[in-house]
C-alpha cells in the first residue's frame, strides 16, 4: 500500500511538471528563457523588451485557428 | 502489461465505444444521458488513436525515430527547438483550438443531437486526425515547410497558387463571421459589452507589469489578469444595473460592427502591442481553462439532453441554417470533425519543435482528437438546452418573427413549446433584456454551458455570473483571432502585392502596411456588414460559406498529402486520405451547388438576389441583391480552383501510376539522429 502511494505521488509530481512546462511553452516563458540563454543575459525590463521585439516578427504570423 | 490483458483492455474499450454508439443512434422519444456521448468519443478516439493511427504510422507513413527532425538539425533555439512531445502536444492543441468546434456544433444542433455527434466522431477518426498527423509529419520532412509551399513543391504552380487563394479566403470569410458572431453576442448586452471593454485596461496593466515589474513572468500575469477578469464580469452586473452607465455599454450591431472594423484595423497598423501580446496571453489562459472546467462540469452534472436524436430540420427547412442534412450539416461543422485551418498550423510553428519523428502520430492525431472532443462537449451545451429554448436564442427575426409571441408560436407549432414568459425569465436569469434572435451560436452555447456550470457551482443564482463569464471567454478568444488573423491577412496580401510592387512587400514601410491593413480589414469588415445587415441573421449565408472554404482548404491539404503518399510508393494504402478526400469533395462541391443554385431563396444565393429583384424596391435591397451575387461568385471561384487542383492532381496519380512519371519525393535529406532513443526529449 505504501509503495502504491509514493508511486502515485511521483506519477502525481511527474504529470505535473509536464502539465507545468507544457503552460511554461504555451505562455513563452520557456523560449524566453532560451532566449536569455541564448543571449547570456539575464533577466530584466530591457532583456524582456528586446526578447519581445524580437520573436514578435514570429508570433505576428502565427495564424489562429478557427 | 500482459498481451492477454492489453487484449481484454481494449476489446472491453471496443464493446464500450459500439454500445454507447448503438445508445446514442437508436434511442427514439426519450430523453438520454449527455455521458452517452463522452463515452462514445472517449472510445471512439482511442481506438482510432490506438489502432487506426498506428497502422497509419507504420504501414503508410513509416515513421522513422532513427531520422533527425529540423528541430535537431536546424536547432537555432527559435523556431526550431526539439521540445518535449508533451510539450509540442499542448502547444498545438492550444494552437488548433480555436471557436470553430464550439460554434458549428451548436448551429448543427438544429438537425438534433445524432447527425452532429456521428460526423464529430467519424469525422475526426477518418479525417481531421489523419490530415493533422500526415500535414504535420510530410512538413516535418520537408524542414518545416508550409502547406503552400508543399503544394508547390509537390503538385505544381497551381498547387501553391490555389493552396495561397483558399487560404487567404478561408482567413476573410472566417473573420468576418468571427466579428458577427462577437456582434451578436454583445448587441444590446450591456453586461457582456461592459465585461469586454474592461479587457483592454486588464491587458495594458498587465502589460506593464509584464515589462515592468515582472518580465517575462506570463503565467503569473495571466492569473492576475484573469482575476481582474472575473471582477469585471461581477461589475458587468453593476454596469447593467446602472442606467447612467449601462446606456453606453448598449449598443447596437451596426455600431458594434464599426468598432470591430477600427479595432481591427488599429490591431494591424499601429503598435499596440502593449494591448495585444497581453490580450493573447489571458484569452489563451482563459480558453484553455474553461475548455478544462466544462469537461469537468460535463462529467460531474451528467446532464440530460432534452433536444431529440434528429429534429424535422433534417428535410433542410431548418431556422438556424437552411438546407438538407447533407451536405449542410457537414459542412456546418467543419473544426471538430475536419478543418483544412489545422494544416496550416500542422505545417506551422508545430514540425519545427518535433523531437523525433514518431511523436507526429501523437501530437497530429491525439491533439485533433481532444479538439473533437471539444466540439462533443458543444452539442452538449446546444442539446441540454429545451429545444424551443435553443430555437427562439438562434433563430432570425426573419424566419420567427420579431416580436416575442410571434416568435414563440411559431416555434411552438413546429413540435417544441416555449413561451415568451419562459424566455423572459431565462433572459433575467443570465442578466439579459432579451435572448431571441441571438445567431450566431455564441449565446446558444453560452447558456448552455451556464446551465452545466450552475448545477456545479452556485444553482440559478450564479446562472447570470457564469453565462457572461461564457460570454467573454467566448468574445475574448474570438476576437484574439480577428486581431492574429488580421495581421497574418496583412502580411500574405503583402508577400503577394510584394511581386506586383517591391515596396508593397515591405513589411516595415508603414504606407504599405496601411494600405495591406485596409485590404484585409475591408474584406472581412464588407463580409460583417453584409451579416449584420442580412434580415436572415447572417449566419444563414456565411457560415455555410466559411464551412466551405475551411474544407476546400482540407481538400487541398489531402490531395497534397495523397500526392506524397503515392510519390512515397505506397499506392496501396493511399485510401488513408482518398477516402476522406472523396468524402470531402461530395461534401463541398454539392453544398457550393447548392448555395449558389438551388431554386429554394432561403438555399441559394442567386435565388435569394431573384426573389429581391421581383419584390417592390425598398432602401438596401441593391446592396442585398450585390451581396448575394457576390457570395455566389466567391463560393464559384472557390470550386473552380479547387476543382483545378484535383484533376491536376488525379492526374499526376495516374501518370506515377502508369509509370509515365518518376514520382519524385522533395523531402529533406536523411540524417540520422544524434540521439539514442532513450536520450530523445
Amino acid at each position: 500500500m505504501k509503495n502504491l502511494l509514493m508511486k502515485l505521488s511521483s506519477s502525481t509530481r511527474r504529470a505535473l511538471a509536464v502539465l507545468g512546462s507544457i503552460l511554461r511553452e504555451i505562455f513563452d516563458e520557456s523560449a524566453y528563457a532560451r532566449f536569455l540563454e541564448r543571449r547570456q543575459l539575464t533577466t530584466s525590463p530591457a532583456a524582456y523588451a528586446e526578447f519581445l521585439a524580437e520573436s514578435r516578427q514570429h508570433r505576428e504570423r502565427r495564424p489562429r485557428c478557427c | 502489461m500482459s498481451k492477454p490483458a492489453r487484449v481484454v483492455v481494449w476489446m472491453a474499450v471496443a464493446i464500450g465505444g459500439a454500445f454507447s454508439v448503438a445508445t446514442i443512434a437508436l434511442h427514439r422519444g426519450e430523453e438520454i444521458s449527455a455521458m452517452w456521448l463522452v463515452v462514445a468519443a472517449v472510445c471512439s478516439y482511442a481506438i482510432g488513436y490506438r489502432f487506426y493511427s498506428k497502422f497509419i504510422a507504420a504501414r503508410v507513413l513509416s515513421l522513422d525515430a532513427l531520422r533527425a527532425t529540423p528541430a535537431e538539425r536546424l536547432e537555432n533555439g527559435r523556431d526550431f527547438v526539439r521540445t518535449n512531445k508533451w510539450v509540442v502536444f499542448g502547444h498545438h492543441f492550444a494552437a488548433i483550438a480555436g471557436p470553430g468546434p464550439l460554434v458549428g456544433p451548436v448551429l448543427a444542433a438544429q438537425f438534433g443531437y445524432l447527425p452532429g455527434t456521428l460526423w464529430i466522431l467519424a469525422g475526426a477518426v477518418f479525417g481531421g486526425c489523419v490530415q493533422d498527423f500526415v500535414i504535420l509529419l510530410f512538413s516535418v520532412r520537408r524542414d518545416g515547410k508550409s502547406l503552400t509551399e508543399m503544394a508547390k513543391s509537390e503538385i505544381g504552380r497551381l498547387g501553391g497558387f490555389v493552396a495561397y487563394v483558399a487560404v487567404i479566403s478561408i482567413v476573410v470569410i472566417l473573420l468576418g463571421v468571427c466579428a458577427l458572431i462577437v456582434v451578436n453576442a454583445l448587441k444590446a448586452s450591456p453586461w457582456g459589452t461592459f465585461t469586454i471593454a474592461m479587457t483592454i485596461p486588464i491587458a495594458l496593466l498587465m502589460g506593464i507589469y509584464l515589462r515592468r515589474l515582472r518580465p517575462g513572468k506570463v503565467l503569473e500575469t495571466s492569473v492576475l489578469g484573469f482575476l481582474l477578469v472575473l471582477l469585471a464580469i461581477y461589475g458587468g452586473s453593476w454596469a447593467s444595473n446602472t442606467p447612467s452607465v449601462g446606456k453606453y455599454f448598449t449598443l447596437t450591431a451596426p455600431t458594434l460592427a464599426v468598432l470591430l472594423i477600427i479595432y481591427g484595423f488599429a490591431a494591424s497598423a499601429m503598435p499596440v502591442w502593449l494591448l495585444l501580446a497581453p490580450r493573447d496571453y489571458l484569452s489563451t489562459f482563459v480558453k484553455l481553462g474553461t475548455i478544462a472546467m466544462l469537461a469537468l462540469g460535463i462529467v460531474a452534472v451528467r446532464p440530460t439532453l432534452h433536444m431529440p436524436a434528429l429534429t424535422r430540420f433534417i428535410d433542410g427547412t431548418g431556422p438556424v441554417f437552411a438546407g438538407n442534412l447533407f451536405p449542410f450539416a457537414f459542412v456546418t461543422i467543419a473544426c471538430g470533425a475536419i478543418s483544412g485551418f489545422h494544416s496550416l498550423i500542422a505545417s506551422g510553428t508545430t514540425p519545427k519543435l518535433i523531437s523525433r519523428e514518431t511523436e507526429t502520430r501523437m501530437v497530429g492525431y491525439g491533439a485533433m482528437a481532444c479538439e473533437s472532443m471539444v466540439a462533443i462537449m458543444a452539442v452538449i451545451a446546444a442539446c441540454v438546452l429545451q429545444p424551443g429554448t435553443y430555437f427562439a436564442i438562434n433563430s432570425p427575426a426573419g424566419v420567427v418573427g420579431q416580436l416575442p409571441e410571434a416568435a414563440t408560436a411559431t416555434i411552438s407549432s413546429w413540435g417544441f413549446p416555449v413561451s415568451a414568459a419562459d424566455m423572459h425569465s431565462l433572459a433575467q436569469a443570465v442578466g439579459e433584456q432579451t435572448l431571441f434572435n441571438r445567431t450566431g451560436g455564441a449565446p446558444a452555447f453560452a447558456v448552455g454551458m451556464a446551465n452545466i456550470f450552475s448545477h456545479s457551482i452556485g444553482g440559478q443564482a450564479l446562472m447570470a455570473i457564469w453565462y457572461h463569464f461564457a460570454i467573454m471567454f467566448e468574445a475574448l478568444f474570438i476576437l484574439t483571432v480577428l486581431d492574429a488573423g488580421t495581421r497574418v491577412g496583412r502580411f500574405m496580401i503583402q508577400d503577394a502585392l510584394g511581386h506586383v510592387w517591391k515596396p508593397l512587400g515591405r513589411t516595415s514601410w508603414y504606407p504599405s502596411i496601411l494600405v495591406n491593413s485596409a485590404l484585409i480589414v475591408g474584406a472581412w469588415g464588407y463580409f460583417l456588414w453584409q451579416g449584420v445587415k442580412d434580415p436572415l441573421g447572417g449566419i444563414n449565408s456565411l457560415w455555410p460559406l466559411f464551412g466551405i472554404s475551411n474544407q476546400l482548404l482540407a481538400t487541398v491539404a489531402l490531395c497534397v498529402a495523397t500526392t506524397i503518399i503515392i510519390k512515397m510508393g505506397r499506392a496501396r494504402y493511399a485510401a488513408v486520405t482518398l477516402t476522406p478526400l472523396a468524402w470531402l469533395v461530395a461534401v463541398t462541391f454539392s453544398a457550393s451547388y447548392y448555395k449558389i443554385f438551388d431554386p429554394n431563396p432561403r438555399i441559394g444565393f442567386l435565388a435569394h438576389a431573384r426573389q429581391l429583384v421581383a419584390a417592390p424596391t425598398a432602401v438596401g435591397t441593391a446592396r442585398l441583391i450585390f451581396n448575394d451575387r457576390l457570395d455566389a461568385a466567391v463560393t464559384g471561384v472557390l470550386i473552380i480552383m479547387v476543382a483545378m487542383i484535383l484533376i491536376e492532381s488525379s492526374a499526376d496519380w495516374i501518370r506515377i501510376l502508369v509509370g509515365r512519371k518518376w514520382p519524385e519525393v522533395r523531402e529533406a535529406p536523411f540524417v540520422p539522429t544524434r540521439f539514442a532513443p532513450e536520450e530523445q526529449a
